[in-house]
């Protein structure tokens, strides 16, 4: 097995978990698509900031870190487009690099694509945006709300890769629980120090955006996320 | 500024002890161990599916994901690049 990944292998969704997760994507990547073109439509400059977190994405997630647990991990990525455009367009951006890695990398796959959309392009930004939303009113400063939101929304990702690992393979003596608490072992606690690695990460890349185009970012921020309430 | 030097100081010290606390761990994917666990579940699991094509060995695996840090790193880098020229172009004008 070459590929050291992080994300649901290939062929390891028994296929009726493999399509219920697919069809429980599609929604989601409906609405994903959506307001990606209206974005796009509204401001055609939006294009190259949402290139810009979907190459972060890119980087972030080839950085295979060691973890304290003797294994392996990646960052995610997908927290600094939550961040600035709110959650709604990472989906489309997590499916680009998600069918990326496993086109050319053998790493995860298209049978268990759907699955892992749901976890790393769609909960983990919810997780992120969610949680930095709700720090930005306390009186924490701006980047420990990025910080914070960006580690929380890494670590949700591979909690509920290992939920999705425990709901296919509820069997062992332990049954669901057991299953639960040992994928709850491999990949949410090695994903605890890289979730802070990447919670700094998009603090750096955030501070300096926030530093030379700052009126920009927070302008389309304004339309992204203005346009999801309306 | 000095806040994010001590943060980078800290991503560097959570590698390195990553590390030196686990000297001979074989620091293979999680998936891999995830693998392990079904198999221990379900004796004699076979994956129904494979993947469509793999990196023929571990150097074109390698040579993939540098290429897609290379490219996202140059993406970031130029956007930057343009973000801090024109910051400055706007400010001398």
């Amino acid at each position: 097995m070459l590929s050291f990944g992080m994300h649901i292998m290939e062929g390891f969704l028994p296929l009726p978990w493999a399509v219920a997760w697919f069809v429980l994507m599609l929604p989601f990547l409906y609405l994903s698509i959506r307001k990606t073109r209206q974005l796009v439509a509204q401001n055609p400059r939006a294009m190259l900031l949402l290139a810009f977190a979907g190459a972060f994405t890119f980087v972030l997630s080839a950085l295979k870190l060691p973890s304290v647990t003797g294994s392996c991990s990646h960052p995610t990525g997908v927290a600094l487009g939550a961040i600035l455009f709110g959650p709604a367009v990472m989906v489309l951006i997590g499916l680009i690099v998600l069918l990326f890695q496993a086109l050319l990398l053998a790493h995860g796959g298209l049978t268990t694509l759907g699955a892992n959309v749901m976890s790393m392009a769609i909960v983990g930004p919810l997780v992120t945006y969610g949680v930095y939303a709700l720090l930005k009113k306390t009186r924490l400063p701006h980047w420990a709300a990025v910080l914070i939101g960006a580690a929380l929304g890494s670590l949700a990702t591979y909690c509920v890769t290992a939920l999705q690992l425990a709901l296919a393979y509820p069997g062992g003596p332990d049954g669901f629980y057991g299953a639960l608490i040992k994928f709850t072992g491999i990949f949410a606690v090695t994903q605890v120090p890289i979730a802070i690695i990447e919670g700094i990460l998009t603090v750096l890349v955030v501070d300096l955006l926030y530093a030379y185009n700052r009126q920009e970012v927070e302008s389309l921020r304004d339309m992204s996320i203005g346009g999801e309430q309306a | 500024m000095k806040r994010n030097l001590i943060l980078i100081a800290i991503m560097l010290c959570l590698v390195v002890y990553a590390l030196y606390s686990n000297q001979g761990a074989e620091f293979g994917g999680a998936d891999g161990q995830a693998e392990g666990v079904i198999e221990e579940i379900n004796p004699g699991y076979e994956p129904w599916f494979n993947p469509i094509w793999e990196p023929p060995s571990g150097e074109i695996e390698s040579l993939l994901f540098a290429l897609q840090a290379a490219l996202g790193t140059g993406f970031i880098c130029y956007y930057l690049g343009y973000s801090i020229g024109r910051s400055k172009g706007r400010a001398q004008a």
